[in-house]
């Protein structure tokens, strides 16, 4: 029996867990390849200068890096307690990526991590270098198999189910890996992390300028953090825009969601806000093409054809075979050791429905709909606060290009209150691609509710209020010894 | 090959033994993991399916999937 509320607080939980990870892993990201950069200007001059701005920035790496580390570790212990239906339902799907992802991060850290921080004049130059860039691809690689798990969530494919284990099996290795999900997702992750690395640097660069203090360290640090995050940001358009189509395409009612779009169509309107609309743009961006089919959330529920003639079934025609599906399964089950033929016929009617397995669980049409106002102004942060980091970015390069960067002190102080929307930006990005799917952990297959394990409420309700004051207080350690690093400064222009 | 590993603990041990701040970083490292391993694994996150079979956690999610058609979202 499950318990009233037992669902949402499992989510909160989660969200929490989630929310609070990608916090630290976009910084991780972004600012290992800012710090390899710097690195390789020092071997390529032999300027001390630039090994020593190098090793400042690997210092808030490594105190970003160890509050970080294992918050992910926490998830895994979700699925395991929380979420145990939907565990035992993926199958080794889920678990291969994650498996390799763990030993390839553990392998990847403990290697070249410890030659980047503990190699200083004991390895050579080139090969302290080669380790500092390994450090930071390993993570993007790290951040790979963690995004085609996800993927797969959102756009499952190379899998069967097998009735009998109550499991999904992998039955095509490469289908999931190539999954196109998954390569834009990975490049719209690990890009976004180089913003961030940009911004956190460019951020703390202007406060030492603000200070009058490291100028030449700040000036030269801003130059490459912005580099990186101007190109960081191209990748962000180019691989947002293809989420786009993809969204469109398979995950159409998160797309509608987004947009807050009742009654789709063709030439759809884009909303920049409520009242103010682009005609055509959403048909172009969800489709490249104006005239394109964007279907809304109630053409999704009533049913619609699409653009190649696809008749797609309303609502309740997908609840109606999602229950026809669960219950050849429970038939199946009960039958496959008393009565072969009778188990037989359960199993193909099984396999023609499995597509909509998820929606039989699902009470009315309504629970299809994600929580429309959270994704739809997520989704107006996240590409509002983007619009904008380009603008700063280019503002602050084009200054120190001119070396009049130093007297733009409202730029500096722009850039230093930027620091916390980046951080919000990236949140907001999160809610878009996990609340947008909502009801689904695994998109048309199992919605949260079937999901979840039959645990006691008030169980989930102390581990969350623990979570809280746990990362409550490790998020209060970090910024203290961050700022704490950050206001001794690098020493060099001291010394 | 003995020589290999021995630079290699000898890296490792110098490494730790020299280091300044990111000792700190070290004492919030572990105290997180004893956290997470010896307090939140122990007490409150035991794997619903643990102790099971193949076979009994076939036929424990099975049941589930069976009977969550009436639980809301």
């Amino acid at each position: 029996m499950i318990e009233s509320g037992l669902v949402d607080w499992s989510r909160l939980q989660f969200a929490l867990t989630a929310c609070y990870h990608w916090i630290f892993v976009p910084l991780t990201l972004g600012l290992s390849i800012i710090m390899a950069v710097m690195e390789s200007i020092y071997v390529i001059k032999g300027d001390l200068f630039w090994q020593k701005t190098a090793k400042f920035w690997m210092k808030l790496f490594a105190i970003n890096f160890a509050v970080g580390i294992a918050t992910g570790i926490i998830l895994e212990f979700q699925f395991g307690t929380n979420w145990s239906n939907y565990s035992w339902f993926v199958g080794d799907i889920f678990g291969a990526p994650l498996a390799i992802e763990g030993i390839f991060a553990f392998f990847m850290e403990a290697t070249f991590f410890a030659v980047m921080f503990f190699g200083w004049n004991k390895v050579g130059k080139r090969f302290h270098l080669l380790s500092t860039w390994l450090t930071g691809i390993g993570a993007s690689v790290s951040a790979l198999w963690i995004l085609i798990a996800n993927a797969w969530m959102q756009h499952p494919v190379g899998m069967e189910f097998n009735p009998d284990t109550v499991r999904h099996e992998m039955v095509d290795f490469w289908a999931l890996v190539m999954n196109p999900v998954a390569s834009s997702k990975f490049m719209h992750s690990v890009f976004s992390g180089w913003m961030t690395g940009a911004v956190f640097v460019i951020g703390i660069s202007c406060w030492y300028l603000l200070k009058r203090r490291e100028t030449r360290f700040a000036l030269s640090s801003i130059r490459v953090a912005a580099i990186v995050g101007l190109a960081g940001t191209m990748a962000v358009m180019f691989s947002g825009d293809k989420s786009g189509v993809q969204t469109a395409e398979y995950q159409p009612m998160k797309l509608a969601a987004m947009e807050g779009l009742e009654k789709g169509g063709k030439r759809a309107p884009f909303s920049i806000v409520p009242g103010i609309e682009v005609p055509g743009m959403l048909s172009v961006l969800a489709t490249h093409d104006l005239d394109g089919f964007v279907p809304g959330i109630n053409d999704i529920l009533d049913g619609y054809t699409d653009e190649s003639g696809k008749v797609m079934p309303s609502a309740e025609d997908k609840i109606a075979r999602g229950k026809r599906a669960i219950d050849a399964f429970s038939t199946y089950r009960a039958m496959k050791n008393e009565s072969p033929s009778v188990a037989d016929s359960a199993r193909k009617v099984l396999q023609e429905n499995m597509p909509y397995f998820g929606y039989g669980y699902l009470q009315s049409r309504n629970d299809l709909i994600p929580p429309v106002s959270l994704v739809y102004w997520a989704f107006r942060a996240m590409v509002g606060l983007g619009a904008f980091f380009l603008l700063l970015m280019t503002a602050i390069l084009w200054f120190e290009c001119r070396q009049t960067l130093v007297q733009k002190r409202w730029l500096q102080h722009i850039a230093l209150w930027t620091m916390p929307l980046i951080y919000i930006a990236g949140q907001a990005g999160w809610i878009v691609a996990e609340v947008g799917r909502q009801p689904w952990t695994i998109q048309g297959l199992l919605p949260v509710n079937a999901a979840v394990s039959s645990v006691s409420v008030g169980a989930v309700q102390t581990t969350f209020f623990i979570f809280v004051a746990i990362f409550t207080l490790f998020l209060i350690i970090e910024i203290r010894i961050m700022l704490k690093a950050v206001q001794k400064g690098p020493e060099i222009e001291h010394k | 090959m003995k020589n290999t590993f021995k630079k290699i603990y000898c890296f490792y041990i110098d490494g730790f033994r020299n280091m300044t701040w990111g000792r700190e970083l070290w004492w919030l490292i572990l105290l997180k993991v004893i956290i997470l391993f010896l307090v939140l694994r122990v007490f409150f996150f035991q794997p619903v399916l643990e102790g099971m079979s193949m076979e009994e956690k076939s036929e424990h999610v099975g049941e589930e999937l069976s009977d969550k058609l009436d639980v809301k979202m």
